[in-house]
């Protein structure tokens, strides 16, 4: 039997064929002709003020932070499910302090005022 | 079939410029094909059905008709579309960051058609059999928004980039749920392996995991639409406020990958929940027939997973056509504050359930038996049900004591304003 990930790395090159397909036939049927108010940006006609990329709320460096908690939790966990049948009770036990743990973070912020969309 | 690739791979070996040292075998041959379908036929047929679809749906919702004048019932509409988007003019605003802008459409679609490696089409019909088949998904899923993010900032719009913060904070708060519901169907089922999971759905090992699952399929089902951006979870391209969000800049061919991206999203979302949830192809005599009749049982398989995909698109676009669409706030707060602590306690019931009705030590691992480990899987599927019943139940408690705090600290604050 070969490596069933033989198969991903097949798609993966497929799956990268078909943008670059798809653009370069386009590239050859499409026509081009920019100009300058072609080109502007589009905000519903009137005319961009002041810069783009802006600052941003920090309320989203919040919730990135909180996911990458609760991201590698997730990772943690998915090999303790697929062992989980051949584990005995403690592994249970186990994971259930591992998962308050991480609840308690979560009530914790929500208690900060984390999670609020100010 | 098989002779035809038995020919090619004969054909290959006796070629005298083939640059490396082996011939490829006739299975590299089967998964060359069976990728090249799935990119450039499934993908593409993807889009212009399910527009069509989406179109002749939300018309009918909305009491109107919809797209019915090129071909039977409106159908070439979608195929002129295409058209049209393959022939537009692609234009570049000025000042926008080239590589992430070119790059940002193909990564959303390349994500989006890499998940269908592990969705089992009918019996014996799979990409291939990871063993780590769901986190896999979540994986390649979840890299996709690095192309909404790329589209975003790179387009040099305002509205694109508040689309690319959206998109982060709602694809990354939903994905957290999504991977949480998957761990919870992984202890169930003993494996990541979508066949494996597929096999444990017969009605001999306890029947169609949404039966005993109906928490973990919701919580699932609603992180997936808004992984997928679909209304009423599309505040990244709300187009009423931010005129279409990341891709408002895009036009021709990269609008068409973002699209494609969308909609393959979508079938894909559709064929996991079938796959995880309703038991893939499994269905009343593929069995028999597939022992019997390969080809027959093949297409009996893939015509009940097709019913299933489709059901499930259904309600997607029913979605759509019936709810408006979420406030960022209320919708973090759906990720956050219900979504993830309910599937976290879901994990921590099933896993506890599972381990009572465990059958003794399989596989030279010495383990005694849970105590109901005698009612085997019909009893499994039942206690699950109720044990995510009891969930949804205190779930239901909970959220309407904190609805009431908050209302009545809505109420105080009124009440102190008047005064």
């Amino acid at each position: 039997m070969q490596n069933e990930f033989i198969f991903v790395g097949i798609l993966t090159i497929c799956a990268i064929l078909l943008p670059v397909g798809g653009m370069g036939m386009s590239w050859m049927l499409r026509p081009h002709k920019p100009n300058k108010l072609k080109q502007t940006t589009y905000e519903c006609g009137l005319e961009t003020v002041g810069e783009t990329w802006a600052q941003f709320k920090v309320s989203y460096y919040i919730y990135a932070l909180i996911f990458v908690v609760f991201d590698v939790e997730a990772v943690f966990l998915f090999p303790w499910a697929v062992a989980y049948n051949k584990l005995p009770l403690y592994a249970l036990a186990e994971v259930l302090i591992f998962v308050l743990i991480l609840l308690f973070a979560l009530v914790y912020a929500w208690r900060k005022g984390a999670l609020e969309w100010i | 079939m098989e002779p035809i690739i038995t020919w090619l791979a004969n054909l290959l070996a006796n070629v005298s410029w083939w640059p490396w040292p082996a011939p490829p075998s006739a299975a590299i041959i089967i998964w060359v094909v069976y990728g090249l379908f799935i990119a450039f036929g499934i993908a593409p047929l993807a889009m212009i059905v399910l527009t069509w679809l989406e179109r002749k749906i939300i018309a009918r919702i909305q009491d109107r008709i919809g797209p019915n004048m090129a071909g039977p019932f409106g159908w070439l509409q979608a195929v002129a579309d295409a058209i049209k988007m393959l022939t537009k003019e692609d234009t570049t605003p000025a000042g926008a960051d080239r590589i992430p802008f070119n790059l940002g459409p193909g990564l959303i679609a390349v994500s989006a058609v890499l998940v269908f490696a592990v969705i089992p089409l009918a019996p014996g019909i799979i990409g291939s059999d990871l063993n780590i088949g769901i986190f896999y998904v979540v994986a390649v899923g979840s890299f996709g928004v690095l192309g909404t993010l790329m589209a975003g900032w790179s387009s040099n719009n305002k509205y694109a980039l508040l689309g690319a913060f959206r998109a982060v904070a709602q694809l990354v708060s939903y994905e957290i749920p999504m991977a949480i519901s998957l761990i919870t169907v992984a202890v169930v089922a003993g494996s990541m392996s979508t066949l494996t999971i597929i096999h444990n759905q017969a009605v001999a090992n306890g029947g169609w995991y949404i039966v005993a699952m109906p928490i973990t399929f919701l919580v699932f089902f609603l992180a997936g639409m808004a992984e997928t951006n679909r209304s009423p979870f599309d505040l990244l391209e709300a187009d009423s406020e931010i005129v279409a969000g990341f891709h408002v800049e895009y036009s021709g061919m990269k609008y068409a990958m973002v699209m494609i991206g969308e909609y393959v999203h979508m079938l894909a979302l559709a064929g996991l929940s079938a796959t995880i949830f309703l038991g893939g192809w499994r269905g009343p005599f593929v069995e028999q027939l597939y022992n019997a009749v390969p080809i027959l049982g093949g297409l009996l398989g893939l015509v009940y997973f097709l019913a299933k995909v489709l059901l499930f698109i259904f309600v997607m676009m029913w979605f759509r056509g019936t709810l408006p669409r979420f406030r960022i706030d209320q919708l973090l707060d759906f990720g956050w504050k219900f979504l993830t602590p309910l599937s976290l306690f879901n994990l921590l019931t099933s896993a506890f359930v599972v381990k009572l009705f465990q059958p003794a030590g399989t596989a030279g691992v010495a383990l005694p038996a849970g105590p109901l480990a005698g009612f085997g899987g019909l009893g499994l599927t039942s206690a699950l049900l109720i044990s995510n019943l009891l969930v949804a139940f205190i779930a239901s408690l909970a959220v309407r004591s904190l609805a009431r705090r908050s209302r009545g600290n809505v109420l105080k604050a009124v009440a102190g304003v008047e005064g």
